[in-house]
């Protein structure tokens, strides 16, 4: 097998990693930080419930939370079909989209698992701005949202680009378990080589994610000095 | 009427009375300085004034409006703030925007609220908005003039001293033109050497005729230039009177203990 067919497999599998990365982070943002205020919630309720999901979450194994997305709501549905493979046939015949279902099952599974992750640094970002920062905003007459948006986000911004960078980065490679349940991300296209005897494309695979943690430390980097303007 | 009067202020924390009755009066470009020992609900007062913390008894009124007790929805809320300026302790200025925007962010922020509550909206809207930046802008532009720093409008309060922070949070709370001025002990988390430079300041604004409450421990500052001196102690007002009355003839044996203390320390 040439190097130049292995290399052009692998990056078909490359993509599907890298469009789980992409569409995991910018789900798990938002989450995370809704997550983050039910957490910081005045209702005990509210904040007592999120924080046992948020632990519930973060005390279970990433692959254990895949199965139970994937293989769950088939057990619970009255006709015992997996809405996942389903969901596959109808992607694939409609749109010639394989393993989609697989792909969805993965998404939720992650988003859900790093907006968890998410949520504990969003929340240790915004609990140490200061309260003199939200005090000023409020005698300078400005409304709840003007404060946080205006005032609080750039700030917590900054606090948390670090923490973030180290669970993103993670991030990257936390996709090679979705193959657990089916999903041809890069590694298991590797295997599919080792199958074959063919083994040195699952070490060649280490260069691929190599070269994207690079690429994303260098844009951390950069973002750490265009905030290093101010000081928090 | 006087301008502002506080009848019966009580605020407590829990089970620790801080303010226990607190009475004064102001009028329209008077200064009051309040002195008093450390705990005894200086800061505590401001800040109900302030709105940042809700008495628990009490009644505010300002030029003949009450403000305290009073329905409280966010946006009056907001209304009532404008009526009072706050000067912290530790500046609390903005650290991601420069000297500049930390004045107008609140201008420009005001105007869009009156937008939205006027309900105007596409072109109209851009039009009023840029109008009223650029006015909010020369408007901080003299104000940052005007506490002497023309040529810092461009630096971060990273980049700035105390003193000069100090007097961009200074600025900043002009830039709202409240009614009434709070000072916080505005020099005490100064090294000596900037201390002169902010009162320098706010003997400016003194001079303008500005309405000003200053919390402080600078004895001699407030002797110069209040109208009226409070002295506070253990969440009630021991003493007020004019700076004569307090320095000169204080009458209550905790005034007397407390001011020669601070003659001490001088
Ligand atoms: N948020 C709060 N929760 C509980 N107690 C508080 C709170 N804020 C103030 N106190 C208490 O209220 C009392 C008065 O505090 P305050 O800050 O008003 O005093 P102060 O006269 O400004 O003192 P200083 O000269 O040290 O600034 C203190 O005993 C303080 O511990
Ligand atoms: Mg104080």
């Amino acid at each position: 097998m040439d190097f130049l067919t292995v290399t052009q497999s692998l990056l078909e599998g490359f993509a599907v990693t890298c469009l789980l990365f992409l569409l995991t982070l910018i789900l798990a943002i938002p989450l995370g930080l809704l997550i983050a205020f039910c957490t910081m919630s005045k209702i005990s309720a509210v904040k007592g419930t999120f924080k046992v999901i948020v632990w519930a979450i973060r005390g279970v194994p990433l692959m254990l939370q895949l199965f139970i997305v994937y293989y769950l709501p088939g057990m619970l549905s009255p006709t015992g079909l997996n809405p996942f493979g389903r969901l596959d046939n109808f992607l694939y015949f409609n749109l010639g989209i394989d393993n989609g279902g697989a792909l969805i099952a993965t998404l939720i599974a992650f988003v859900i698992n790093y907006a968890a992750y998410f949520s504990e640094i969003f929340r240790g970002g915004i609990e140490s701005i200061s309260k003199g920062q939200y005090e000023a905003g409020q005698v300078l007459g400005m409304t709840k949202r003007q404060i946080f948006f205006k005032v609080v986000l750039m700030q917590v911004v900054k606090r948390i680009i670090p923490p973030m960078s180290n669970e993103i980065i993670t991030l990257v490679k936390d996709t090679a378990l979705a193959r657990v349940i089916g999903v041809i991300e890069i590694i298991k296209v590797a295997d599919m080589f080792a199958s074959k005897a063919i083994i040195w494309p699952l070490f060649y695979t280490g260069a691929f994610y190599l070269v994207f943690v690079g690429l994303l430390s260098v844009l951390f980097n950069f973002i750490e000095k265009k905030l290093s303007y101010y000081k928090v | 009427m006087a301008f502002l009067e506080v009848k019966d202020l009580r605020k407590n924390f829990g089970d620790t009375n801080v303010l226990k009755g607190v009475s004064f009066e102001m009028n329209k470009g008077e200064v009051v300085s309040v002195i008093g020992s450390s705990g005894n609900g200086k800061t505590t007062l401001l800040r109900c004034l302030n709105f940042l913390e809700t008495p628990d008894g009490g009644l505010i009124t300002v030029d003949g409006a009450q403000i305290f007790p009073v329905e409280t929805t966010n946006k009056k809320k907001s209304q009532c703030n404008a009526r009072f300026g706050m000067v912290f302790q530790n500046f609390n200025l903005f650290p991601q925007y420069d000297a500049l925007e930390n004045v107008t962010l609140a201008m420009n922020l005001r105007v869009e609220n009156e937008l939205k509550e006027r309900k105007i909206k596409g072109a109209e809207k851009k039009r009023l908005r840029k109008e009223a930046k650029e006015k909010n802008e020369e408007l901080a532009k003299s104000l940052l003039s005007r506490v002497g720093l023309a040529d810092k409008m461009a630096n971060y309060p990273c980049e700035l001293s105390g003193g000069q922070q100090q007097r961009v949070a200074i600025a900043r709370a002009l830039a709202m033109s409240p009614d009434i001025l709070c000072f916080d002990e505005p020099t005490s988390a100064l090294d000596p050497e900037l201390t002169g430079e902010v009162l320098k300041v706010i003997k400016g604004l003194i001079d303008e005729g500005r309405t000003i409450i200053i919390v402080t421990h600078e004895m001699g500052f407030a002797r110069n230039v209040s109208d009226k001196i409070i002295f506070m102690a253990n969440g009630v007002i021991e003493e007020i009177g004019t700076p004569e009355q307090i320095f000169d003839h204080p009458k209550s044996e905790n005034t007397k203990a407390f001011l020669a203390k601070a003659d001490e320390q001088i």
